[in-house]
């Protein structure tokens, strides 16, 4: 993947690809999707998609491919931005109203969001078989033993892709103190 | 036990995802949490109230556990809940062995282990901290699943993200102004596609056209009208020097969009199927790509549109095959939408501009041969007016955004126009007008105000219509 992600002079062609619109068709619902994640409102997640674009835009060099690949970059500079925009509004919201007590609340809130999206990057990125196993069993109801046999596998290793999604999933909760751009990349 | 239909259309977004993963990611995974609270908080509470999985009824001791007890698969989905695993109540846990209790955990999280398995593991999590540690990291973990909800991005979200962008700086190499219109109609029927099941991609379509005296048309599916723009966009892709999509075709002789589209189809075995989308996005983005590095003068450059019958050959310069693709993709994005019964935008006013400019610029030549076929009247004079000289004039007036005059002439493609020799005019809406070009409304019943010459409106709706192909 980040051999993909990464081609040679690939910052000019990231400014290219941006002025052609595929790397908008390539990310655009990754990025308003997890800005939508974290801020629950569509045109919060617009502005936010713009924000991003416009960064990579006008930063076509910000993007180190030793750092990992391109997808999770853009997972993690959208988190930001939209954690910044969600703390942004909701301190205006604070000052408005009583302080105090609630900036707690918004603490709490900006870390529940960054948890969820964080889960919804992992969920995506990980492994197609994981998911496909957490899916059956989760979503479509299938005990493992159906999972097992929906996906062509042996009951042991259906318990394997079960758990090993799930833990997986489990580093969401790992991310470092409230907001902090958390590490995208332990599942990509 | 019965379980879940697999394909349940309610589920639909939930396995299209694993199809989207290698793609772009997708737009799944972004719904939102349905109480919008955060989730790792409602599980705990849930658990043993909730509509209750297969393990509904044991629980020997919920106080010696310290987690939390499962919680139900999938929440206010309606869903019907699988057959309980119907274990003999109070029958002695299975005796497992650490390892295996181990592997069971995960299952056992999202409640997907049998009734005994689902007791030994509770029974084995009183005694091994390590295991209950990881029961309970897991437990929670399946709290950040999930069902993705499909969210509709704004299509001119993608115009003002790149607006914005090229308005900071303009690009090194930019896409030539005339490959603007295929971007955007491309991107737009892309995102229509995004959310498809197989139920919209094999939703029946009849694709129509106006075959010179009449409607003619042709039933496939959704994805057979993908197929269809892939099949008829090899004509730009091979003009370029890409490669073709249609294999098998006649190597001496470009073939014509119809018979593109007959070859592609025929070719595969089966009919198609959403796997099109990819191969025709892809040649889509190839096609931009390749025009914005060969520059603004590749616009110049002869696609073929096939033979005509009588041994000539239809070429259009590059950027008007590019508009005409753009047209057509836009004309498809409708069928598509009509057929899965989702709105559906006209293009940008000033691509619709564009299109309808190509089409009036090609009204000439359409209406010298349906002359030349016996179909359209002749001219008064019963002669063609020398080249470069003024002949009757057709004032074409589209109206809307995007629309403008035209000045048809209508002795000859190669006389020029004057309003000193306007002996007719017409007035249509852009949309209606495009809609008559692409033969999805009969010539007699587009509805245009006419002022003048009866014959001469007529024959130049009729030529309008005759533009159309499948």
């Amino acid at each position: 993947m980040a051999k993909k992600d990464a081609p040679p002079r690939w910052d000019r062609k990231m400014q290219q690809r941006l002025a052609r619109g595929e790397f908008y068709d390539r990310f655009a619902s990754l990025v308003h999707g997890l800005a939508h994640r974290v801020l629950e409102d569509d045109q919060a997640a617009d502005s936010v998609t713009r924000e991003v674009f416009t960064h990579v835009w006008e930063h076509p060099d910000a993007y180190d491919p030793k750092t990992g690949p391109l997808r999770t970059w853009v997972a993690a500079l959208t988190h930001r931005l939209a954690v910044q925009r969600l703390r942004a509004t909701g301190t205006a919201a604070l000052t408005d109203e009583d302080g105090g007590a609630s900036a707690a609340e918004l603490e709490l809130k900006v870390r529940h969001a960054s948890v969820a999206a964080r889960a919804d990057y992992i969920v995506q990125s990980m492994p197609a078989p994981l998911r496909a196993a957490l899916d059956l069993a989760y979503f479509q109801r299938r005990d493992y033993r159906q999972t097992a046999a929906d996906l062509g596998v042996t009951e042991d290793e259906a318990r394997r892709r079960l758990r090993l999604g799930l833990q997986l999933l489990s580093t969401a909760h790992d991310a470092g103190a409230s907001g902090a751009p958390p590490e995208y990349g332990g599942a990509a | 036990m019965s379980g879940a239909d697999r394909f349940d259309p309610g589920d639909e977004s939930a396995h299209e995802k694993h199809e989207d993963l290698e793609g772009h990611g997708g737009q799944d995974g972004d719904g939102k949490n349905a109480e919008g609270e955060p989730v790792q908080n409602e599980q705990g509470e849930r658990g043993s109230g909730g509509p209750g999985g297969p393990d509904g009824g044991r629980v020997p001791d919920e106080g010696r556990l310290r987690i939390p007890t499962p919680r139900a698969s999938v929440e206010d989905t309606g869903l019907p809940l699988p057959a309980p695993a119907d274990p003999a109540p109070g029958a002695a846990p299975l005796a497992l062995e650490h390892p295996v209790l181990k592997s069971l955990l995960g299952a056992w999280a999202l409640a997907a282990c049998s009734a005994e398995e689902t007791a030994a593991v509770e029974e084995h999590l009183g005694d091994c901290g390590s295991c209950a540690d990881e029961a309970r990291r897991l437990r929670e973990a399946v709290g950040l699943l999930h069902p993705p909800e499909p969210l509709d991005l704004d299509p001119g979200l993608r115009t003002r993200v790149l607006a914005g962008c090229l308005a900071r700086r303009p690009p090194r190499i930019p896409v030539p102004d005339w490959a603007h219109a295929y971007d955007a109609e491309t991107a737009r029927l892309d995102a229509l596609l995004q959310d498809f099941g197989d139920a919209e991609w094999h939703a029946p379509v009849r694709l129509r056209w106006f075959d010179g005296t009449a409607t003619a048309s042709r039933r496939t599916t959704v994805a057979g009208v993908i197929a269809h723009l892939l099949a008829v966009d090899g004509l730009v892709a091979t003009a370029l020097g890409l490669d073709d999509p249609v294999a098998g075709l006649p190597a001496d002789r470009t073939a014509s969009p119809g018979t593109r589209t007959e070859a592609y189809w025929r070719a595969s075995h089966f009919p198609p199927t959403r796997s099109v989308r990819t191969p025709w996005r892809r040649l889509s983005h190839d096609i931009v790509r390749t025009v914005s590095f060969t520059g603004g003068s590749a616009g110049k450059l002869a696609v073929s549109y096939g033979g005509t019958g009588d041994g000539g050959e239809i070429a259009l310069p590059l950027r008007d095959a590019m508009l005409d693709r753009a047209f057509e993709c836009w004309v498809h994005a409708e069928d598509i939408a009509e057929a899965v019964d989702y709105p559906y935008d006209p293009p940008s006013p000033r691509h619709l501009h564009r299109m309808i400019d190509l089409a009036a610029r090609m009204l000439p030549l359409a209406l010298a041969e349906r002359r030349r076929a016996g179909l359209a009247t002749p001219g008064p004079g019963r002669h063609l007016v020398p080249a470069g000289t003024p002949g009757r004039s057709l004032r074409l007036e589209i109206e809307g955004n995007g629309g403008g005059q035209w000045l048809i002439p209508l002795d000859s493609p190669a006389a020029t126009t004057s309003p000193d020799h306007e002996v007719a005019h017409v007035a249509l809406d852009g949309v209606e007008f495009c809609r008559l070009a692409a033969g999805h409304v009969p010539p007699e019943e587009a509805a245009a105000g006419q002022v003048g010459d009866r014959e001469a409106i007529r024959d130049v709706l009729l030529a309008a219509a005759s533009l159309s192909r499948m």
